[in-house]
């Protein structure tokens, strides 16, 4: 047959990426919660299992269990079809984020393969792709929920999505004019070493700016704190998930949470270095890869508990008159760097 | 049959289907929804040409910027399915058989293009063998190709794009001072008028 | 490999479909999607040429197709939306007031 020992890895690497992201979710759960905790000066969850470890679990049984419930008035395949795609998207996002270095399995391989479930090399693009699809899940979630709170928050969560999905394209960009590629194994690639062996030669150097504003950029597009108004329970109830409950709102919780965790998986890659760093070898450069992941996401988290949100006005206004022109001043000032100083 | 053409073969179907059913829904918003998953096939067609720059272009400006434009403004204006009963109640009036009869002339006109392209398309012998050309699939060569030989018409599209949006923006403008509200309760209202 | 044909073949075949959907429906936004059927047959047939022809001129055209569909989709949808504020229904065969 044509099963050769690459085409199995790489059927098992897929397979192991959906489960971990969908493992990352639920650990999100618990990360969250304790995070919070922290936050306030308080415990969080400690009942279920030691140091409440098991929250996550009884979380999703107590979803599990729920019952399903649907709006009479509300049209029957869209409703059901909201939560798949927003899920989708944003699982299918991580496909092309490449987490590990060329590996053998320790010989196990004839030839290395990389850590990264689709080697495109116009990754970049792809994963903006993705990023525009998954408005489609919001959208119709709130349309098809035939109820005032839920299509203002969808109407609003994607207009949102949309605005600041242009600052997250640009910020993309400056990157793109630094790499020369638009494949992201190519970027991570060429954050190897260090300048006078000390700095690693990270793109958050070199693109402060445009860090910033893809970070900010990807919290907007996830809709998480300070730019959850779409779905803030003083003002629309729960926005574009009201009237979902039991599987189909956790499939809305994971698709947030793994898109959280998918934009801080390619603003490591972009900005961090990806999986290089010191003391580890270039095969193991994967732990590397998940400490910087993890920073990346308890700043997400810390960010939601300490920070009041946005008015839905002063988030637009943020996004076009603010950030917008930020990002398009960084890339100007990053093309003329990169034609002066051939960075 | 080589095994190549089934992913041909897939998305092409995926393509009419969808296409077919765009046409032939009552609701808009399933129009709107059938026509995003024609373009992905589509996408998937370029992928195959060797394209992938223009596949995910496709994604990013048709199914993910003009599709859910479209889909916002079915939903602002809560676009009515066409009605089944106005045909009915019209059926007396003049305007029955100017509608059918246009509906009929749609119908032979599309079928007429089909056997006419088809017949053009494959009779030379040219153009109904494989392809032969190398393919040029890098983004910067497109994009040294758009910056040097069609510089001007990257140019002059920028500037179409800035003329379509303050059209747009005019065209859709309500006056914010007093007068009654242009449709029924329930519409979002832009704040109060000062 | 499909031959350069069949792909000529499908795109004649939605562009029919695109040119049929803007004769028999009666609603003004699906004859917008009509129209975007169609161009997105004309691009199909860009890109299999290009390839077929081995140059780049193929793609670079679509880029500039897509622009424009944008630009018209943009402004079509607000003049539907202009229509619909004068007569709360998106028939064209309610838009009568010229017709002598």
């Amino acid at each position: 047959m044509f099963m050769t020992p690459l085409l199995i890895a790489q059927l098992g690497l897929t397979l192991f990426v959906f489960i971990m992201l969908l493992n990352s979710a639920a650990v999100m759960v618990y990360v969250e919660r304790k995070v919070a905790a922290l936050l306030q000066q308080r415990m969080g969850p400690y009942l279920v299992g030691p140091k409440g470890l098991l929250q996550p679990i009884a979380d999703v049984v107590k979803l599990m269990f729920k019952e399903e419930l649907r709006p009479a008035a509300a049209d029957r395949l869209l409703f059901a079809l909201a939560p798949i795609i927003s899920a989708t998207a944003a699982i299918a996002a991580f496909a092309v984020v490449p987490f590990g270095a060329e590996t053998t399995f320790f010989g196990l391989l004839d030839e290395p393969l990389r850590l990264q479930v689709a080697d495109v090399n116009v990754a970049i693009l792809v994963l903006f792709a993705i990023a525009s699809m998954s408005v489609y899940g919001v959208v119709l979630a709130g349309w098809s929920s035939n109820s005032k709170y839920s299509l203002l928050g969808g109407l609003r969560s994607s207009a949102q999505m949309i605005s600041y999905e242009l600052s997250y394209g640009l910020a993309l960009a400056g990157v793109l004019l630094l790499a020369n590629s638009l494949s992201l194994s190519d970027v991570v690639d060429r954050q190897a070493g260090a300048w006078f062996h000390v700095i690693p030669r990270w793109h958050v150097f070199l693109q402060p700016i445009g860090f910033v504003v893809f970070m900010i950029a990807g919290i907007a597009e996830t809709n998480r704190a300070p730019f959850d108004f779409p779905e803030a329970e003083q003002e629309l109830v729960a926005g574009y998930h009201t009237e979902y409950s039991s599987m189909s709102f956790a499939m809305f919780f994971l698709a947030e949470y793994i898109n959280m965790v998918t934009v801080s998986a390619v603003a490591t890659d972009l900005f961090l270095g990806g999986w290089h760093g010191p003391f580890l070898p270039e095969s193991m450069g994967w732990i590397w890869f998940l400490v910087k992941v993890g920073a990346i996401l308890f700043f997400y988290v810390w960010m939601r508990w300490t920070l009041p949100r946005f008015r839905y006005d002063q988030l637009m206004a943020f996004g076009w008159k603010i950030l917008l022109p930020i990002a398009v001043l960084n890339l100007i000032v990053t093309a003329a760097g990169v034609l002066y100083f051939g960075l | 049959m080589t095994i190549d053409v089934i992913p041909f073969y897939l998305f092409g179907a995926i393509a009419v289907g969808a296409s077919l059913l765009v046409i032939a829904q009552r609701s808009p918003i399933y129009s709107v929804l059938l026509l995003i998953a024609s373009f992905g096939a589509l996408s998937g067609l370029y992928v195959l040409l060797d394209a992938p720059f223009v596949a995910v272009i496709q994604i990013i400006v048709y199914a993910g910027a003009i599709m859910v434009l479209f889909l916002f403004v079915v939903m602002l204006l809560n676009a009515p399915h066409e009605e089944i009963e106005e045909d009915l109640a019209r059926e007396a009036g003049p305007h029955r058989s100017a509608s059918t009869g246009l509906k009929v002339f749609g119908v032979v006109l599309a079928v007429l293009f089909v056997v006419e392209l088809v017949w053009a398309l494959t009779r030379r012998g040219g153009e109904s063998g494989a392809f032969g050309g190398a393919s040029v699939t890098s983004v910067g060569a497109i994009g040294r190709s758009l910056f040097t030989d069609y510089a001007f018409a990257f140019e002059v599209t920028s500037v179409l794009i800035l003329v379509a949006m303050v059209g747009a923006v005019v065209l859709a403008h309500r006056e914010p001072v007093g007068g009654k509200a242009p449709w029924g309760e329930g519409a979002p209202r832009s704040g109060p008028p000062e | 490999m499909p031959t350069l044909s069949q792909y000529l073949v499908l795109s004649a075949i939605l562009f029919a479909i695109g040119t049929a959907g803007v004769f028999v429906r009666r609603n003004v936004i699906t004859i917008l999607l009509s129209i975007e059927i169609m161009l997105n047959a004309v691009n199909l047939t860009f890109v299999a040429f290009g390839r077929a022809l081995g140059s780049s001129d193929g793609q670079i055209i679509v880029f500039f197709v897509m622009t424009v569909a944008a630009a018209e989709a943009a402004v079509g949808l607000a003049i539907v939306i202009a229509l619909f504020r004068h007569r709360q229904s998106l028939d064209p065969d309610t838009f009568t007031l010229l017709k002598w």
